[in-house]
């Protein structure tokens, strides 16, 4: 328990990225099995003890400590696991005296898993009673589910991967057919057992991705699609059972019923995720989609009411087929898997499914042609895919490219600063910027914290802390003197700044110092750039 | 029967008492104030009179510029009008006093901030039964436990030895805390010179003057970002994420304050080393004081004063907040 507990303390207080990636990693191949598995587990917010709830918790600590103290101390602290382990007074002597073997956090976790309802009050005091307070921490945590220590599953994963020296896809691969505490995992990652077999099992497999194009392609070795502004997703069907993925690997089959209802092909298939509607594209691209901002009302539910469905109905359209039936194609060329894609989609509804239109274009010059052309259909870009790649995962040079249209710009004026995270908590490093609206007066249009240089950092935040006209918590307003070019993918309106405009992906492109702030854009001429 | 301590009057800006025409702790300017100890928030610029230790005057003249102070040693009796007064140590930072005051056979203590733990650069706190006790509440709450100084700076020391590339960067409160640090480091076994931020020279000058002896001590200022590696440097807590620590070599940041003993609260500060030492009374010694000087009544000054008047309640004894709006948590 002791590792594990000082495990769960310095992530608490670890920011990199990297560093936490060490700190698991490093207890992944130190700790004993099962531990090891349970942390894996209790990282990947897979392990459920469903004996202890909040409740029990509550109903425990009132026992030892006054209820009216308690809750202030809950109101002080704000997380339960936290007061408790805190607040948990010292055993009487007698119990200290008879030095209690120390549990493993394999024993710990099968114990909680033992308790019910009734039992668990009193079980979960003794077991507290030997513990320290950062170890209490650590066993409520385990208890409640959510270890709120700063790391994603797929950190999670990435750092078990690491730590054996496995790509993570192939971790990710084979995740959702193994259970905890994951010997055959483990067993996999020494080089002393198999890989875990995920077939019959409805399970994730890491998504091929796209590079930016630079220079040109020659089409007779790829082909081109457009590329829609949506979700990507993966439709997998086994063993009778469907779920859709995101690229994260999160299940999402929850929040979009009506698709994975209709996705009744043994298979695993990639595709983007959309919403109905007149937002992007038109019939000669393949058919049109809604904006992105229509499809983000239905990102994220845990309840999907009827009128949502009826609102924005969602559909697929298909990019490739990984598997075909029982059969892995990922390893046959593109040419074969799109022809295995459009045969296995006739046999889906067409309401819920359709399969990504080629371009045909003579050369090169012609695919830009109409690439400019599709500006004004509001499609992103132009996605280009080597017809001999086979379908691996992550982002591999020279097989799939993406070529988004050029982005648009515009001149804004530096409205609001706020200090970055880690590394940049010195900075000055969000920036929340506007233009002018009719009245004289600005409005914000967006937030950007990428795009510059270190130099254009410093430059930017010197100006931030020089020109600092208010304070709000750790934001400052700053005198509204400073025009910065803005790139942005697309803009879209938005109920989310007072402007009514959001834009997708903004970032800084240049410090316009030698532009006087009244000649900033007008959020008029904003506006117009909405297709 | 008049109530007890009818001559104390709590007002929001400080404790008045009329029959010796002073105030204690004010925090607006008054003709003649009684000062426990130099944090900002006790002890005020401006007023007319300030009756305090030697230490506690120093500590003021060094912060807002010559006093027209009368220097109390700790143990000494004064008569202000109908009342006898003394200073008796508190244990908080060098200088702090309770104010021990009697009238007509009643005694109240007024105990300014305090804690029982041993302290190298303050005698300890000296407990006074007394008829009313008047108590900081800053760590009022049972989740409030400090842990031994002592292992907190080891762990500061090892931090420092297991990453000879950065350097560990704590903030510590500039009047105080800092000086205890160092003193923690330096019985712990850290030799090195220790940097400080400009901020912090002036109040370890005048401790040094008051004969504690903090070692070798560097402004940050004369060093190379080079040669900060593997080093440890002190800074007040608001420069820690600041500019100012751009100049020092990947810095590890570590803070030593009571409030870190919650988690959330030193991930808020970007705080990678907690260190839990604090100049106050955790829950247990404030309630083991209160328990100790069994008071007719108890008043609570500032903190969390709702938990500890609920504890004292909850034993059929008298307690109540003052709610003393001039006193704040101090950054500690
Ligand atoms: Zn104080
Ligand atoms: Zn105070």
């Amino acid at each position: 328990m002791r590792a594990f507990a000082e495990l769960l303390e310095r992530l608490v207080y670890t920011r990199s990225r990297n560093a936490k990636l060490k700190l698991i990693g490093d207890y992944l191949r130190s700790a004993p099995d099962p531990d090891r598995g349970w942390a894996l587990a209790a990282l990947t917010g897979e392990l459920s003890l469903p004996g202890v709830k909040a409740g029990v918790i509550r109903q425990m600590v009132t026992e030892r400590v006054d209820p009216d103290l308690f809750a202030m101390s809950y109101d002080y602290v704000g997380d339960l696991a936290e007061t408790v382990a805190l607040i948990w007074p010292a055993p009487p002597d007698a119990v200290l005296d008879a030095k209690p073997e120390a549990l493993s956090l394999g024993e710990t976790v099968e114990r909680l898993s033992r308790l019910t309802r009734l039992d668990a009050p009193a079980a979960l005091s003794a077991m507290l009673d030997r513990l320290d307070a950062s170890e209490r921490y650590a066993v409520l945590k385990l208890a409640t589910g959510g270890m709120r220590v700063g790391v994603s599953a797929r950190l999670a994963k990435t750092a078990f991967a690491q730590a054996v020296d496995l790509p993570v896809e192939d971790v990710e691969e084979v995740w959702h057919g193994i259970d905890a505490p994951y010997p055959a995992l483990f067993a996999w990652g020494a080089g002393d057992g198999k890989r875990p077999d995920a077939r019959g099992l409805p399970v994730f497999r890491p998504f091929m991705l796209a590079q930016p194009l630079e220079g040109e392609a020659d089409l007779s070795d790829y082909a081109a699609e457009w590329k829609w502004d949506g979700v990507r997703v993966q439709l997998v069907r086994a063993g009778g059972q469907t779920r859709l993925y995101s690229r994260a690997g999160d299940d999402i089959t929850g929040s979009f019923p009506e698709v994975a209802e209709a996705f009744l092909r043994e298979g695993v298939a990639d595709g983007e995720l959309l919403v109905r509607g007149a937002g992007q594209g038109a019939d000669a691209h393949g058919g049109a989609a809604a904006s992105f901002n229509a499809l983000q009302q239905r990102l994220n539910r845990k309840t999907v009411t009827k009128k949502m469905l009826a609102e924005h109905p969602a559909f697929v359209r298909l990019y490739d087929l990984l598997i075909d039936g029982e059969r892995d194609v990922r390893t046959r060329p593109w040419t074969e898997r799109r022809a295995r894609l459009e045969a296995f989609a006739e046999g889906l509804d067409p309401e819920r499914f359709d399969v990504s239109r080629l371009i045909t274009a003579k050369d090169f010059d012609d695919l830009a042609r109409l690439r400019e052309g599709a500006r004004e259909s509001a499609i992103e870009g132009v996605m280009l895919k080597r017809r001999d790649s086979e379908y691996v995962a992550g982002r591999k040079a020279g097989l799939w490219y993406k070529w988004k249209r050029d982005p648009l710009t515009a001149d804004c004026v530096l409205m609001y600063a706020q200090r970055g995270h880690g590394k940049r908590s010195s900075f000055y490093s969000d920036y929340t910027f506007g233009a002018w609206d009719s009245e004289g007066g600005l409005l914000p249009v967006g937030k950007a914290y990428f795009g510059f240089t270190d130099e254009e950092l410093a430059w930017l935040d010197k100006f931030v802390r020089a020109n600092t006209v208010g304070r709000f918590g750790p934001v400052r307003e700053v005198e509204k003197t400073l025009v910065l070019e803005v790139a942005f993918d697309s803009i879209h309106e938005s109920t989310r700044h007072k402007s009514g405009l959001s834009m997708r992906f903004p970032r800084i492109a240049r410090i316009r110092t030698d532009k006087p702030a009244a000649e900033a854009d007008r959020v008029e001429t904003l506006k117009a750039l909405i297709v | 029967m008049t109530a007890l301590g009818s001559w104390v009057h709590a007002h929001p800006d400080g404790i008045h008492i009329p029959d010796g025409d002073f105030w204690i702790d004010p925090s607006a300017p008054r003709d003649r104030a009684l000062v426990t100890h130099g944090h900002a928030d006790h002890a005020r610029g401006g007023h007319g009179a300030v009756l305090a230790t030697p230490e506690t005057l120093d500590i003021m003249e060094c912060r807002y510029g010559p006093q027209s102070g009368q220097p109390v040693r700790y143990g000494e009796t004064l008569r202000l009008g109908g009342v006898d007064v003394r200073f008796v140590p508190a244990g908080h930072i060098l200088g702090s006093a309770q104010i021990v005051m009697e009238k007509d056979g009643e005694r109240v203590v007024v105990s300014g901030d305090y804690k029982r733990r041993p302290d190298p650069t303050c005698p300890p706190f000296e407990p006074v039964p007394c008829d009313v006790f008047v108590t900081e509440a800053t760590f009022a709450l049972p989740v409030f436990r400090h842990p031994d100084a002592a292992d907190e700076a080891r762990k500061l020391i090892a931090a420092a030895r297991a990453n000879p590339d950065r350097c560990v960067l704590a903030g510590a409160y500039a009047l105080g805390k800092a000086q205890r640090l160092i003193l923690e480091l330096r019985s712990a076994g850290w030799d090195r010179p220790i940097h400080i931020h400009g901020a912090l020279q002036r109040l370890c000058d005048l401790y040094r003057a008051h004969g504690i002896d903090l070692g070798d001590l560097r402004p940050v200022a004369d060093a190379k970002k080079a040669d900060l590696k593997g080093e440890i440097v002190l800074c007040p807590p608001s420069a820690l994420n600041d500019r100012w620590s751009r100049r020092l070599p990947d810095p590890i940041t570590a803070m030593a304050s009571g409030w870190m003993r919650v988690r959330q609260r030193a991930r808020q500060r970007n705080v990678e080393l907690p260190l839990v030492i604090s100049d106050h009374a955790d829950w247990d010694e404030l309630t083991a004081t209160v328990t100790e000087l069994d008071p007719e009544e108890l008043w609570v000054t500032h903190g969390r004063d709702d938990a500890l008047v609920h504890w004292r309640r909850s034993q059929q004894k008298k307690a109540r907040a003052l709610h003393l709006s001039g006193l704040e948590d101090e950054d500690d």
